[in-house]
C-alpha cells in the first residue's frame, strides 16, 4: 500500500521535474522571438535599448505604435522583397514538384536505355552541396542566354529559380515512393488505353500527396532562407529576396533597431504561420530527411 | 483488347519513347546546373580563371598553383579553424541537445505536442532574421545576453562585446545556430524513438530496469543509425556555415574578419568580390572533399551496424 503511494509520489515528482525542464526550454526558444515581436512595436528607440537591461525587453511596455512598421515600408523595399521571395521560392517549389516527380516516374516505371546509370548518378549527386558548385555556377549563369536575346542571367528571377528546380534528393524521395506503390491501377489504365501522361497526371500525382508535401517543405525551407546565392547574383533591390533585403537594411546606418525588428518580425510571421498550420507536413519532412542516410 | 498478348513485349519499346519526355527536363537541369558546374569547379581550380575575363591575358592552366597558394593563405587556415571550432562544438552539443528534446517531448505528458511545436519554431524562422535579432540580443553593455550571463553567474562574468571580441564571436554564432537548428534534429530523433518497439521497454520494466538503464541499453543502441545520421548531417551543415557569419560581417561593428569568416564565406569573397574564380574553385574542391569524406564515413558506420545486426 505505502509502496504504491510512494511510487505515485515519485511519478508525480518526475512529472513536475519534466514540466520545470520544459518551462526553462520554452523560455530559451520563445524569448528571442518574443523579444523581436515586442521590440517591433516599441517606437521609442532609446526606451527599446533601455528595456534590454530588464525583463521589459520581453514585455510590450512604454510607447507602443505601428510607427516602425510604416517606416519599414517607407524606407525599405520590404514589400518588393517579400513578393520576390514568394515568387522565386513558389516557382522553384511548384516546377520542382513536376520536374522531379516526372523524372522519378520514368526511373521507377519505364524501361529505357541508361535508366540504371541515370538512377545511380542521381543518387550520387545527392552528396554534392550547393556550396561546392556555387562559384562555377556564377560564371555559367553570367554567360547563359535568355529568351529576350540578352546574355547573362545575373540580376534576374530566372537565375534564382531555374538552377534549383531539379533536385536529386527530391527525385530520390519520389522514386522511393513510386517503387513502393502497387502497379495494378496503372496497368489497368494502360490496358484501357490511357496515355503515360494521363496515368502520371490522374493516377500517380493524386496518390503522391504525402511525398509532394514533404518535397515542397524541404525545398521551401532550403530556398526561403538562402542568402548565399542572392549575395552572388543579385545587385540592386529589384530582384532581392527577403534574406538579402534583411542584410542590406541591417547594414544601413544610422541603424534604427525598432525598424530592423519590425522588418524581422514581418519577415518571420508568414513562415511561422505556415509552419503552425502545416505542422504535420513539416514533421514528416524532417522524418523523410532522416532516410537520406 | 486484341493486343492483350502483345502487351508484355510492347511495353518496353512503347515506354522508351515516352521515357525521355519524362526524364528529360530533370536530367537536363541536373546536368547543366549541378554536374557541369561541379566538373567546372575541378577544372577551374587548376586555372587562373577570372569572373570578368581579360581578353589580353586569357585563361591559363596553372597546375597546382591555386592549391599551393591555399597552403600559404592565412585567411584560409583561419577559415578552416573557424569551421572546425564550430563543428567540434555544434555537432556534439546540438545532437545531444536534440536527443534530450526528443526524449522529453516523446514522454506521454499532457502538453508535449505544444512543447514540440515551440522547440521547432526557430527552424521556421529565416536564418538571416535570426542572426539580426541575436545581434541585438548580443549588444554590448546592457544587452539581454549580457544581463542573463551576469544573472546566472551572479555577476562573476561582466558585460562582453560578443560580436566584436575575436575570442567570443564564434561562440556567439554557435549559440544562435544551435537555437535555430536544434528543432529539426529533434524531429529526426523523435521519429527514431517512435520506431523503437514499446514492448522492449515493458519487458525491461518488468525486469526492474531503471529509466537510465533502459535509455542506455535500449534507446541508445537502437538509435545508433539515427544518431550517426544526425551527427554527420550536423557536421556537413556546419561546414556550409555562411548566412549567420555573413550577416554579422555586414553589421558594420564586427570582430576582425578572420576571427569568424568561414570557408564558404571566404570562397564567396575570393570568387565573387575579388573575381578569382580559379582560386575560389580550389576552395570549393577542398570543401567538397571534406563533405564527401564525412558522407562516406557515415555510410561506412551505418553499414557496419547493419552487418552486425
Amino acid at each position: 500500500m505505502s509502496q504504491q503511494k510512494s511510487q505515485r509520489q515519485q511519478q508525480r515528482l518526475a512529472k513536475l521535474l519534466q514540466y520545470a525542464l520544459h518551462i526553462v526550454l520554452c523560455a530559451f526558444f520563445i524569448f528571442p522571438l518574443l523579444f523581436m515581436f515586442v521590440s517591433a512595436f516599441k517606437s521609442d528607440e532609446a526606451q527599446l535599448l533601455r528595456d534590454m537591461a530588464s525583463l521589459s525587453a520581453f514585455w510590450p511596455s512604454g510607447e507602443l505604435s505601428l510607427k516602425n512598421f510604416s517606416q519599414v515600408f517607407e524606407r525599405t523595399p520590404f514589400a518588393r522583397a517579400f513578393l520576390n521571395s514568394l515568387f522565386t521560392v513558389g516557382m522553384t517549389v511548384v516546377l520542382g514538384i513536376f520536374v522531379n516527380s516526372m523524372m522519378a516516374y520514368a526511373l521507377a516505371r519505364f524501361h529505357f536505355k541508361g535508366r540504371e546509370i541515370l538512377l545511380s548518378v542521381v543518387i550520387a549527386l545527392i552528396i554534392i552541396p550547393f556550396e561546392a558548385v556555387a562559384v562555377p555556377l556564377l560564371l555559367l549563369a553570367n554567360q547563359l542566354p535568355w529568351f529576350d536575346g540578352t546574355l547573362g542571367w545575373l540580376d534576374s528571377y530566372q537565375v534564382q529559380i531555374i538552377p534549383f528546380i531539379a533536385n536529386a534528393f527530391s527525385v530520390y524521395l519520389f522514386y522511393q515512393f513510386f517503387i513502393a506503390l502497387p502497379k495494378d491501377l496503372e496497368e489497368a489504365a494502360l490496358m484501357d488505353g490511357a496515355s503515360l501522361w494521363r496515368i502520371y497526371w490522374s493516377i500517380l500525382l493524386p496518390l503522391s500527396k504525402p511525398v509532394i508535401a514533404t518535397v515542397a517543405v524541404l525545398q521551401f525551407l532550403g530556398r526561403w532562407g538562402d542568402l548565399l546565392w542572392p549575395v552572388m547574383v543579385v545587385r540592386g533591390d529589384t530582384f532581392a529576396t527577403l534574406p538579402l533585403a534583411m542584410q542590406t537594411f541591417f547594414g544601413q546606418f544610422p541603424r534604427q533597431w525598432g525598424d530592423v525588428m519590425a522588418f524581422a518580425a514581418m519577415a518571420t510571421l508568414p513562415t511561422l504561420l505556415v509552419f503552425l498550420v502545416f505542422q504535420r507536413w513539416f514533421v514528416r519532412s524532417a522524418i523523410s530527411s532522416g532516410i537520406k542516410g | 483488347m486484341q493486343n492483350d498478348v502483345a502487351i508484355p513485349k510492347a511495353k518496353p519499346r512503347q515506354a522508351t519513347k515516352g521515357a525521355w519526355a519524362f526524364a528529360g527536363p530533370g536530367t537536363m537541369l541536373l546536368f547543366v546546373f549541378l554536374c557541369l558546374p561541379f566538373l567546372m569547379a575541378f577544372i577551374f581550380s587548376f586555372t587562373d580563371q577570372r569572373l570578368v575575363s581579360n581578353e589580353d591575358l586569357g585563361t591559363d592552366f596553372v597546375g597546382l598553383r591555386n592549391y599551393i597558394r591555399l597552403l600559404d593563405d592565412e585567411s584560409f587556415f583561419a577559415a578552416l579553424k573557424n569551421n572546425f571550432l564550430f563543428v567540434l562544438i555544434v555537432a556534439p552539443v546540438q545532437s545531444s541537445f536534440a536527443l534530450l528534446l526528443a526524449v522529453l517531448v516523446n514522454k506521454a505528458l499532457p502538453g508535449s505536442k505544444i512543447f514540440r511545436t515551440i522547440y521547432f519554431m526557430p527552424v521556421a524562422t529565416t536564418m538571416a532574421v535570426v542572426a539580426v535579432v541575436w545581434s541585438l540580443l548580443y549588444s554590448p553593455d546592457a544587452g539581454v545576453v549580457n544581463r542573463f550571463v551576469g544573472f546566472i553567474t551572479l555577476g562573476h562574468i561582466g558585460p562582453q562585446d560578443w560580436l566584436r571580441d575575436p575570442a567570443l564571436v564564434m561562440h556567439a554564432v554557435i549559440v544562435l545556430s544551435i537555437w535555430q537548428g536544434v528543432g529539426f534534429q529533434m524531429l529526426v530523433f523523435l521519429a527514431g524513438l517512435q520506431s523503437i518497439p514499446e514492448d522492449l521497454y515493458e519487458a525491461a520494466s518488468l525486469e526492474g530496469a531503471s529509466g537510465w538503464i533502459q535509455f542506455r541499453y535500449i534507446t541508445l543502441p537502437l538509435l545508433k543509425n539515427t544518431t550517426v545520421f544526425v551527427v554527420v548531417t550536423t557536421t556537413i551543415y556546419a561546414f556550409q556555415l555562411f548566412t549567420q557569419v555573413q550577416i554579422i560581417a555586414s553589421s558594420g561593428t564586427a570582430a576582425p574578419i578572420d576571427s569568424f569568416r568561414t570557408v564558404v564565406m571566404l570562397m564567396v569573397n575570393e570568387g565573387f568580390k575579388n573575381g578569382k574564380i580559379g582560386y575560389a574553385s580550389a576552395i570549393a574542391v577542398v570543401f567538397f572533399v571534406i563533405v564527401l569524406a564525412l558522407s562516406l564515413l557515415q555510410r561506412v558506420m551505418i553499414k557496419e551496424e547493419r552487418a552486425v545486426a
